[in-house]
């Protein structure tokens, strides 16, 4: 095992698809369709083939250790390393990404008709990046990964995008561009410092509490940025409307997930003493962020931006268990983290069966769906319920736990946060029902059709993952566990 | 080396190899015009391909000739260290890029007269003289050497009434920057009794007297002028928008990286006992040029325009480097410039190929819309240099970025460092509009076929970019060799 670089193969082989896709029109002189059709293929097998070879690495790791698994180290830039290496964190976050990918190639399939080349590229490019983010084991390696995400994302959504779309790329590229200089300037000053660029290397590094404050505000605002927190999600709404439905869905599903990744990986392990004066200022911005953005969320009149305001809320779940610093807080953000990438992915999915029929997604131009379309229905509700935070589905699992890791440290935030549960059953109960139950009143919706095959194909895995996580959450615990109880192990050995 | 030597034939002997890739340079120039003068206007083309030979023989000897540590040679006058000879590298890589781009363009607009690549081969020369100036007068030689070519090359296009003002203004403004740097180096002269940088140096080490002061002021005003640092900008945009783009493509890159270089040399070297009085003003400018370079470019429709700005943001940063000082700062700043100036090539190849489907040349950032549908591989290239030039990774320009960054913290002016990227993230903003007028908007104009030595330069400026991502380790130990040559 020692031999193969399955990392460097993951996070690589994508982008050789991608410039492979980008040489297209040189080898295929053949008209435009032909092209647009090599280039999804090429795509789609690409991803299938990622999505094996992260399985593969998932079921070749070993839970029982602590340390990093799969380590490539080469020297690079100074002392910039080309390394490489999983844990129980990032493994399946892998994962995740390798699952949602193959979707979004699928799901972009038809809907996508223009410029069909240049979009699987930048997708493509775009996986590269995130796998590269959650492997980085140089912490300027994982900014660069971290920050190139910004171009694929920004053209993805300046071109493919809705009406807004220019508006949305630039308010998501500076917003996140600001928040990740901060970090940049963190980075360099720790590189500094602990002369080391190395994570664990700097994990180990003890910083000065002075230092650790303002390191750890630096972190903070990058990762709050992209997490996305209160009050700094304002540009989440308008990406997540103005991007084509794949867009969303890797948004939603994956680059939300990095700023999470980012405090588990980061702020946590490397600024324990701040992290511990900052929790209830966490905790405040998490409660505010589950109750006011579901407040928001129950008020939207478009379909997408109601969900992406519960992502928001839902990520508020995600930073307030991270910030409790224990066992029950710490796996269930990790757990919530992957089911929302499950679910929110689904749900705007869903939002793209229909968009793709109507060209709106104004939740009262819909209506009566469930007589034209009762697998979408079915599936839709699925999810609805995943997101409310049925028990059952994924997404009770991470909710209970992080309620439970923060009612240790802060019971009030935790009462906060389960008001958020109800808040969340209110708004997408209410959007279920004005979307697909009552009669049709837009006559245009007498002829709309139900799912095809291939929308089917793409909802059955995420159905599956959504369910069965719901019932075997500890599929997952057993892969988390130990990296978990090491990373709070270490973090309270700092307070004894 | 001792610096008060008799200067006997011998010794004369044994110092020429240092200097021979400035003597190759002016041999080769004039030689170079004696065959123009010979073939006339026919010859064009063959002058600007021996210039540019003769730039990359020059580039190469300076790098190959490098001396393991520095050598002052001809009493003191003259420094070969590692910090020129790479300076000299990318000076020569970025002059001759730029003469490669004119070829095509002078031809199309009947300009193409032997002159211009002679005098961009003589303004070559005083570049490397400047990068390896070791007292006042050879700083003075090679920096008006220079100007006096880049004055002449701004007015090249005569017929043009832009491009005669563009000279004209230049002029005027550069002479008083001369007069600047002349009456700094007069004072500095009289109160320290010497013209040498390192007589110098130990001079100011014992006694700071206000007169040197003065005069370190006025020699940091004249360079700054040099560089388009604001609060010495204002010619900047007027010469960059009224001069033929060949010359502006010219302007962009390699005299940034000389003048950068040398005025890195008069602090560390000359002045470095004065680092306390320096380091005010050049963070005052730094700052100047940050945000002027920043905001003052938000509003422009015209490219050229635009990257004059850019370019006074750019040397901002350089700036802030040269206040790391001489431990941290040469490094920083040696990155920072090549890549920088070689980006900077890249845009204005891309600029030199944007005609409407008359086949005129067009200038405005509008006209760039749609570009990726009507020729992709130049959108692609322009969308990554901009992207470069903004500092994103893994493109090279973010390692520039770093390492001044890394600088700052090594030296302890982090809030410099804030500065630098909220001015990126604001530089951002007008980079991205001009991607997004790339990929965003529906095409307005065609675009014609452009040339095959444009397509060749912009093509190689693109791939030495993605090149040097891949090989930026290189880069960066050869920097920082280069840099520990200081003392």
């Amino acid at each position: 095992m020692d031999t193969l670089p399955i990392l460097s193969i993951l996070t690589w082989l994508p982008a050789v698809a991608a410039v492979l896709i980008l040489f297209l029109p040189q080898l295929i002189k053949s008209p435009e369709a032909a092209r647009a059709n090599a280039a999804r293929w090429i795509a789609l097998v690409t991803t299938v083939i990622v999505f094996g070879l992260a399985l593969w690495m998932t079921l070749a790791f070993d839970e029982t250790k602590s340390g990093y698994q799969f380590v490539e180290r080469a020297d690079w830039y100074g002392m910039i390393q080309y390394h490489l290496g999983i844990d129980g964190i990032s493994v399946l976050l892998i994962l995740l990404t390798a699952f949602l990918m193959p979707l979004c190639i699928l799901a972009s399939w038809t809907s996508i008709e223009k410029r069909v080349v240049e979009y699987m590229a930048a997708f493509l490019l775009l996986q590269t990046l995130m796998i590269g983010v959650f492997c980085a084991l140089d912490i300027v390696l994982f900014y660069i990964f971290f920050e190139a995400g910004l171009i694929p994302m920004y053209l993805i959504i300046g071109i493919w995008g809705g009406k807004n779309r220019v508006y949305a790329a630039y308010k998501f590229f500076l917003y996140t561009l600001l928040g990740s200089l901060f970090l940049l300037i963190a980075i360099a000053w720790m590189a500094i410092t602990a002369k080391t660029t190395s994570i664990p290397d700097l994990q180990a590094f003890e910083f000065a509490k002075d230092a650790q404050t303002w390191l750890w505000l630096a972190f903070f605002a990058s990762f709050a940025v992209k997490m996305p927190m209160w009050p700094v999600h304002t540009w989440l709404p308008d990406a997540h409307v103005e991007a084509p439905t794949a867009g969303s869905v890797i948004l939603a599903g994956v680059l939300l997930k990095m700023g999470g990744y980012g405090f588990l990986r980061f702020s946590l392990p490397m600024f324990p003493e701040a992290s511990n004066d900052f929790a209830p200022f966490v905790f405040a911005l998490s409660g505010i962020a589950i109750v006011y953005t579901s407040l928001v969320a129950f008020r939207q009149t478009d379909i997408k931006k109601l969900i992406a305001y519960s992502s928001v809320a839902h990520m508020g779940f995600v930073t307030m268990g991270i910030f409790s610093g224990n066992e029950q807080g710490i796996q269930g953000a990790l757990f919530q983290m992957l089911s929302h990438g499950v679910i929110s992915g689904a749900l705007f999915l869903c939002v793209g069966v229909i968009y793709d029929r109507m060209h709106t997604r104004e939740i009262a131009q819909y209506g009566g769906l469930v007589n034209r379309m009762p697998i979408y229905a079915a599936v839709f509700l699925l999810f609805t319920m995943g997101n409310v935070g049925l028990p059952g589905t994924s997404g009770f699992v991470g909710e209970i736990l992080t309620m439970q890791g923060a009612f240790n440290v802060d019971p009030v935030t935790a009462m906060v946060a389960a008001s958020g549960v109800i808040l969340s059953a209110a708004y997408m109960l209410t959007l279920y029902r004005k979307v697909i139950f009552g009669t049709i009143v837009n006559p245009a919706l007498n002829t709309i059709t139900d799912m095809n095959a291939r929308e089917i194909l793409i909802f059955v895995p995420l159905v599956v993952a959504a369910l069965y996580l719901g019932f075997q959450p500890n599929l997952i615990f057993d892969q988390t566990a130990t990296s978990a109880v090491a990373l709070v192990d270490a973090f309270h050995a700092n307070f004894k | 080396m001792a610096i008060n030597q008799t200067m006997t034939a011998e010794l004369f002997f044994q110092q020429v190899p240092y200097i021979l890739p400035e003597i190759t340079l002016a041999a080769g120039a004039l030689i170079i015009m004696l065959i123009g003068a010979f073939m006339g206007d026919k010859g064009a083309r063959l002058v600007t391909w021996l210039c540019v030979a003769t730039i990359v023989a020059a580039g190469s000897m300076a790098v190959l000739h490098m001396p393991p540590e520095q050598v002052v040679v001809f009493s003191g006058s003259y420094a070969a260290d590692g910090f020129s000879a790479y300076a000299k590298l990318i000076i020569a890589l970025t002059a001759s890029s730029a003469l490669l781009l004119s070829i095509d363009f002078l031809a199309e607009k009947k300009l193409d007269k032997p002159e211009f690549p002679v005098l961009a081969l003589l303004a070559t020369l005083g570049m490397f003289i400047m990068v390896s100036a070791h007292d006042l007068i050879a700083l003075y030689v090679g920096v008006e050497m220079q100007s006096l070519a880049l004055y002449v090359l701004a007015a090249y296009a005569r017929d043009d009434a832009r491009s005669s003002e563009a000279g004209l203004k230049y002029f005027v403004l550069g002479a008083l920057s001369s007069g600047l740097l002349l009456y700094g180096c007069s004072l500095v002269y009289g109160f320290t009794g010497s013209v040498n940088f390192d007589v110098i140096a130990a001079q100011v080490a014992g006694e700071r007297s206000i007169g040197v002061v003065f005069g370190l002021v006025f020699i940091l005003c004249g360079l700054a002028f040099k560089m388009s640092a604001a609060p010495f900008h204002m010619w900047t945009p007027d010469v960059y928008e009224g001069s033929p783009t060949v010359s502006t493509a010219f302007f962009a890159s390699a005299p940034k990286v000389a003048a950068s270089v040398l005025f890195a040399r008069v602090c560390f070297e000359a002045f470095g006992p004065l680092q306390k009085d320096w380091l005010g003003i050049v963070v005052i400018m730094a700052v100047l040029s940050m945000a002027i370079g920043a905001l003052f470019a938000l509003q422009q429709t015209n490219i050229k325009r635009l990257l004059a700005y850019s370019s006074i943001a750019n040397m901002g940063y350089a700036l802030v480097a040269i206040a790391c000082g001489p431990e941290f700062g040469p490094k920083a700043l040696l990155v920072f410039v090549s890549i920088y100036a070689i980006t900077s090539v890249g845009l204005f190849g891309v600029v030199l190929s944007l005609r409407n489907t008359e086949g005129e040349r067009v200038e405005t950032i509008s006209a760039l819309s749609g570009l990726s549908r009507s020729n992709p591989l130049l959108a692609s290239a322009l969308t990554m240099l901009l992207f470069s030039v903004m500092g994103i990774p893994p493109l090279a320009g973010f390692f520039g970025k770093w390492e001044v960054i890394l600088a700052t913290s090594a030296s302890g002016l982090l809030p410099l460092a804030i500065v630098l990227i909220l001015a990126s993230v604001v530089s951002a903003f007008y980079y991205l509009r001009i991607i997004k007028t790339v990929w965003f908007d529906e095409p307005r104009i065609a675009m014609v076929p452009v040339g095959a030595s444009t397509t060749l330069t912009l093509t190689g400026a693109t791939f030495v970019l993605a090149a040097l991502t891949l090989v930026i380790g290189l880069v960066g130990s050869a920097a920082s060799i280069a840099g520990a040559g200081f003392h």
